[in-house]
């Protein structure tokens, strides 16, 4: 693994809600313009290791972080650094498809309108772009003023991908972003991930193993806050080089 | 054996929760229709357009009281509306849940149970004499609006608590600020919980009566400034029936209040209802 690329990096970072240890020393390269899949049972910490990664668990009571998150070599935990400057780098999508109350145009445009337009873009182009982005422009070009909300599962989950990416983040954090759809949709997003990399830096959280093979660069597998493994996917799965990763790719446990 | 007595109890609620249904539609209707139907031939252009006699006598008309009315419940929203939103943002989204702010939670609560007449005798000690407001539409709306805010701030907070964490957390991840949080998704999303208790407080605004006596005095003279006295609707309708022989009157002030209190209903619903449709695209 060569220094050179990783756009994240983990330096013994561990985490905690209160006195509950989520995480433990976990160290950890993601590389720039790859896809990296967290995998692991229920619990494990993945996804608190992926909110970590853009300070979402600082609205959690007691929870607090110890060790280093390195964005571009600066560890985003460093007294003074501006959470909302971070967020705008590194975009999230969540497990549910949560779209705004808001129009389709207007679910879009929030991220530019919190933040201010960099003046390079209108607004309407910075909207179709994203959209664009996100593969669903020709499904929703004509019922821009609807609600976000009267899409299906699956065009929902691509809003809150269009609307993560009108920020233009570098980073884009997804939460088991398809385990409330249906196979047909988990196929487009899947697809798009593999679109969107060229572009952007992924990193999934999923339960599906299967996902993680079909659409990661690199996965790592943890177990009860520990980092258990961490590998090229292609190795991870073919080669496990832990008895426990073993056990569970293999479906012994989990 | 068990199964049919599972029906009969099945059978016994349903005609509970009917029968209790049936009767409260029934009072309502008959006081309503009561007020109704014996007020309304009172009401006429020149009792709407005339100002009452006043004192003992009953004659005259509800000019001013209407034009009173609208000041008082007007100033009350503007002090009490602004406070009793703020207060509750703090509470849902700012304050740590610490025993400082249970305590707030719990007195917020007693206040809300407290007599309006205390909250009376409040405002006379502190806005009348005091604060030498005097008997005044200000010294009465400032009254109202400590007597309302526990409302208010209950249904507000109970309102943005119930925008599913979803919202926040998205806002939030796209480098929205707390406060653009608020502003921009929570409020709206929570508005029409916090229109319904705005609602709640026109209504209660417009029925006090007692509270109001012991803080604008109750004149009858049309008013000029927020330092003039005067009376609501409520107010006179009360000093109507209990000095004065004007009993028809009395039940015709009954008529606008009622009917002042339906058009407000819905016309505030319907402003939030089309705010809403244009924040959220009809869905």
């Amino acid at each position: 693994m060569g220094d050179s690329e990783a756009k994240i990096e983990a330096v013994r970072f561990s985490f905690y809600y209160g006195k509950r240890q989520a995480l433990k020393d976990v160290n950890l390269r993601v590389k720039e313009h790859q896809i990296t899949a967290l995998i692991g049972p229920s619990g494990c910490g993945k996804s608190t290791f992926l909110r970590a990664l853009n300070r979402m668990n600082d609205i959690i009571p007691g929870a607090r972080a110890e060790g280093e998150i390195m964005l571009d070599g600066q560890n985003i935990y460093a007294p003074g650094v501006d959470v909302v400057d971070l967020r705008k780098r590194v975009g999230m999508v969540f497990q549910q498809p949560n779209p705004f109350p808001k129009t389709i145009f207007e679910n879009v445009a929030f991220g530019p309108r919190v933040l201010g337009l960099d003046g390079k873009l209108s607004m309407d182009e910075v909207v179709e772009k994203s959209l664009r982005s996100a593969a669903l422009w020709d499904e929703v070009k004509d019922v821009l003023n609807k609600s976000g909300l009267a899409l299906s599962g699956g065009q929902q989950q691509r809003l809150c991908i269009a609307r993560a990416l009108a920020t233009e983040p570098e980073v884009l954090l997804m939460d088991e972003p398809c385990s409330a759809l249906d196979p047909q949709s988990t196929l487009r997003i899947e697809e798009l991930m593999n679109e969107l990399k060229a572009r952007y830096t992924i990193v999934i959280v999923t339960h599906n193993m299967q996902q993680a093979a079909r659409v990661s660069d690199w996965t790592g597998f943890l177990l009860l806050g520990d980092l258990v493994e961490y590998d090229k996917t292609a190795e991870l799965f073919s080669r496990p080089q832990d008895k426990r990763t073993d056990d569970y790719i293999t479906g012994r446990f989990g | 054996m068990p199964r049919i007595s599972a029906k009969h109890t099945q059978r016994l609620a349903l005609a509970g929760i009917w029968g209790t249904g049936i009767v409260t539609v029934i009072i309502l209707l008959v006081i309503i229709g009561y007020v109704l139907v014996k007020g309304v031939s009172d009401v006429s252009w020149s009792f709407l357009s005339t100002a009452p006699r006043g004192g003992l006598s009953g004659l005259g008309g509800i000019s001013t009281v209407m034009v009173c009315t609208v000041y008082l419940i007007g100033l009350t929203m503007a002090i009490l509306v602004p406070l009793g939103v703020g207060a509750a943002i703090y509470l849902s989204e700012y304050a740590p849940d610490n025993r400082m702010t249970r305590f707030i939670r719990y007195g917020t609560e007693v206040l809300a149970g407290v007599p309006s007449i205390v909250f009376g005798l409040f405002g006379f000690a502190l806005f009348v004499t005091a604060l030498h407001f005097r008997f005044s539409i200000l010294s009465g709306a400032l009254t109202l609006a400590c007597l309302l805010l526990p409302t208010l701030i209950r249904t507000s907070e109970e309102a943005l608590r119930a925008v599913p964490r979803s919202h926040r957390e998205a806002a939030l991840a796209l480098g929205a600020t707390r406060w653009q949080t608020v502003w921009r998704v929570l409020l709206p999303a929570a508005l029409p919980g916090i229109v319904t208790g705005i609602i709640l407080c026109i209504g209660r605004a417009m029925g006090e009566t007692a509270c109001l006596f012991v803080t604008m005095g109750g004149t009858t003279a049309l008013p000029t400034s927020l330092f003039s006295g005067g009376r609501t609707l409520s107010m006179h309708l009360l000093a109507l029936v209990m000095d004065t022989n004007a009993f028809g009157k009395a039940l015709a002030t009954g008529v606008v209040l009622v009917v002042a209190i339906i058009v407000i209903n819905a016309m505030t619903n319907w402003l939030s209802q089309r705010f809403r449709a244009r924040m959220t695209g009809g869905a």
